[in-house]
């Protein structure tokens, strides 16, 4: 073409533009359909999850009659389900409980097959307790450690070697396999950090004598859900920290500058220049890693969880002491134990079904919580 | 340049300011900065040997091409420079009201509220008007309404925003225009009735209208501060200051009157620049 020069061919055909097909022209429609494939696989995969979570899972929670929600599913904790078939070939299936009240109301009537599903009845309130109280655990101590950090880091540590090593230590941290976390809890919180005791243990690492009888023993807290709540904030930790740090460095410098040129101490202008400005951020942030935290099993269930309880935590407690050093049912760790350690059955489904909807539908709510909330700071503050 | 200064010590009395505050009497010299090196990271001083003198009641303008340490010396004047961990003045001496200020025994906190700074960027606080120019006095733990209204209420009449803003003291700042936001930050700068007032290129983030404004101000501010202002912009300095200070590579080239520096400097280099051979 580039030899008629002075006859350009673009004029002679009917549209100059025309599409042509070459073969760049063929590769962009390839990536363009990849790329897309991609997105929709990803899509689909969410797709599957949810439907077949809510769709499985949705009769357990919702009824058709009034109040249409299956009320005793949040209220009782989980027990074992009984299904037994009667001599005149009577059909039942029962929680545990109401199953000792029919034994004991029917006397006359002989049982020949019966089946006990463990934790495939009663409701999740245990669970739901639990895990509310160790969330709640993670929340103070996370919070307390993460901004603490973070203001550290970003407003008062100089920079330098050693800071960064410090930063990429924590950063580290957040690439930890949440097992470990698991094991370091038990070893750290369950079995080491002291406790004030008159008694203490045969296997404590050392004891202190501090007179009068009290001693100061590093024997651990034992399995308790301070010790599931304090593992789970280190674990979240990592990311609440870089999220603090994030936010802080948001601020512009010049609230930090503008207020010392005013004569405000230190801490004076980062507690009224720079926290009000980034609290919303850090809280946002904090509110999200916590909720990935919330539905982890393994670092609880060395420290904190317990399968089976049959009191919720606030009976037969008499101090402040003894609530936080009681093991609890946990939502994940429920979900493991009726997913994976009980005999399956078309009975156990609904409680498993049950249980992971109701999860997925609170973590979820928490994390749209967190967007709601950050982008409703982001409207009110601007610079 | 420094025998010169001395001369100036010597003889405070003859230096023949034409600042029209001070015809009472002579000048009243409040910054005294005394052979001063200055670095920013070990061993690489930017800014040496500086020596001068600021008087009482005058705007002094800082010029200079960029990363000249003009900047650097005006933060040095309310120890801003305090930041950078590793800043530190090498040699010589600062002192304000006769107060050497990188003393031990000075508080930086003290010195503050006495040597008040307006940025580059105005950076009002995401609060209202009002909360702006209280904060100053907030920290000091100032609270009382009466106090602080009218402190509130002197200062932005000051700073020449009074008449737009008091019916709107409780809406944020930030939705004043540049100009004014960059009054607001006056304003909260002289509410703590400072001594001194720094000014770093405070009109180089605002359009001309609003620049005409701000030096009009800072010319009405000089009655009762007395007022450093680092400026790019040569012709700002002709119009606001009384004096000139040029700076080139971290040396102090010049000092001296405004009109004596712009129409007849003695050193070679103060002339290549503001003839705008280079910078």
């Amino acid at each position: 073409m580039h030899d008629q020069v002075t006859d350009d061919p673009l004029l002679k055909t009917e549209n100059p533009f025309a599409k042509k097909a070459t073969a760049v022209g063929r590769r962009d429609k390839v990536v363009s359909i990849v790329l897309r494939a991609g997105t929709y696989f990803i899509l689909l995969c969410a797709a599957y999850i949810f439907i077949d979570i809510i769709s499985k899972g949705a009769p357990t929670v919702f009824q058709s009659s009034p109040p249409f929600i299956n009320t005793d599913f949040f209220t009782e904790s989980p027990q074992t389900l009984m299904t037994w078939e009667t001599e005149d070939g009577e059909y039942f299936k029962m929680d545990f409980s109401d199953y000792s009240q029919w034994r004991r109301d029917n006397p006359d009537r002989p049982i020949v097959e019966e089946h006990s599903h463990a934790y495939s009845g009663g409701g999740i309130f245990g669970p739901l307790v639990g895990t509310a109280l160790l969330t709640l655990i993670c929340i103070v101590v996370a919070l307390f450690v993460g901004l603490t950090t973070s203001i550290y880091l970003n407003e008062y540590s100089s920079k330098g070697r050693f800071m960064d090593g410090v930063r990429l230590a924590i950063m580290n941290l957040a690439g930890v396999p949440s097992i470990v976390f698991g094991l370091f809890g038990l070893m750290f919180f369950c079995l080491f950090v002291p406790v004030f005791t008159e008694t203490p243990l045969e296997r404590s690492f050392f004891v202190i004598p501090l007179g009068g009888g009290n001693h100061l023993s590093f024997e651990g807290w034992g399995t308790c859900m301070m010790a599931g709540g304090f593992t789970l904030a280190v674990m979240v930790l990592p990311v609440i920290i870089a999220a603090c740090e994030e936010s802080l460095k948001a601020i512009p410098m010049g609230f930090r500058e503008a207020s010392l040129a005013l004569g405000a101490t230190k801490w004076q202008s980062i507690s009224k220049s720079v926290l009000p400005y980034a609290f919303p951020g850090m809280l946002t942030a904090s509110v999200l890693g916590i909720t990935r935290v919330a539905g982890e099993t393994a670092p609880i269930m060395f420290t904190a969880a317990l399968a089976h309880k049959d009191k919720l935590p606030w009976q037969d407690v008499n101090s402040l002491g003894g609530f936080f050093s009681q093991s609890v049912q946990a939502m994940p760790y429920h979900i493991y134990t009726v997913a994976a350690r009980i005999p399956q059955s078309e009975y156990t489904k609904p409680m498993q079904y049950g249980s992971v909807f109701v999860f997925m539908v609170l973590v979820m709510s928490l994390a749209a919580l967190s967007v709601f909330l950050r982008i409703h700071y982001r409207k009110r503050v601007k610079w | 340049m420094s025998d010169k200064e001395k001369e100036e010590a010597l003889s405070p009395e003859q230096s023949p300011v034409q600042s029209s505050v001070l015809d009472e009497g002579p000048p009243q010299v409040v910054i005294e900065v005394d052979d001063v090196n200055f670095s920013y990271v070990k061993g690489k001083e930017v800014l040496r040997d500086i020596s001068m003198e600021i008087n009482k009641g005058e705007v002094t303008a800082f010029i200079g091409p960029s990363g000249c340490g003009k900047s650097t010396l005006l933060r040095c004047l309310n120890r801003m420079n305090d930041l950078i961990p590793t800043a530190e003045i090498t040699k010589g001496e600062i002192r304000i009201l006769g107060t050497d200020i990188y003393d031990p025994e000075v508080d930086v906190i003290e010195l503050r509220k006495h040597v008040g700074m307006v940025f580059q960027k105005y950076n009002p606080f995401p609060k209202s008007i009002y909360e702006n120019v209280a904060f100053g006095l907030r920290i000091q733990g100032v609270n009382k309404k009466s106090t602080l209204d009218e402190a509130v209420e002197r200062s932005l009449k000051l700073a020449g925003l009074w008449e737009e803003v008091k019916d709107r003291l409780d809406s944020s700042g930030l939705g004043l225009s540049g100009g004014q936001q960059q009054r607001l930050c006056i304003a909260r700068t002289i509410a703590v009735q400072p001594k001194i007032v720094l000014m770093d290129e405070p009109c180089s983030a605002l359009d001309p209208i609003s620049t005409t404004i701000i030096e009009e101000l800072i010319t009405e501010l000089k009655n009762e501060f007395t007022i450093v202002i680092v400026t790019h912009n040569m012709q700002q300095a002709t119009r606001v200051s009384d004096r000139t200070a040029y700076f080139y590579l971290g040396n102090l080239i010049e000092m001296d009157e405004t009109t004596k520096i712009f129409n007849n400097p003695s050193e070679k280099e103060t002339e290549d620049y503001i003839s705008g051979r280079f910078g």
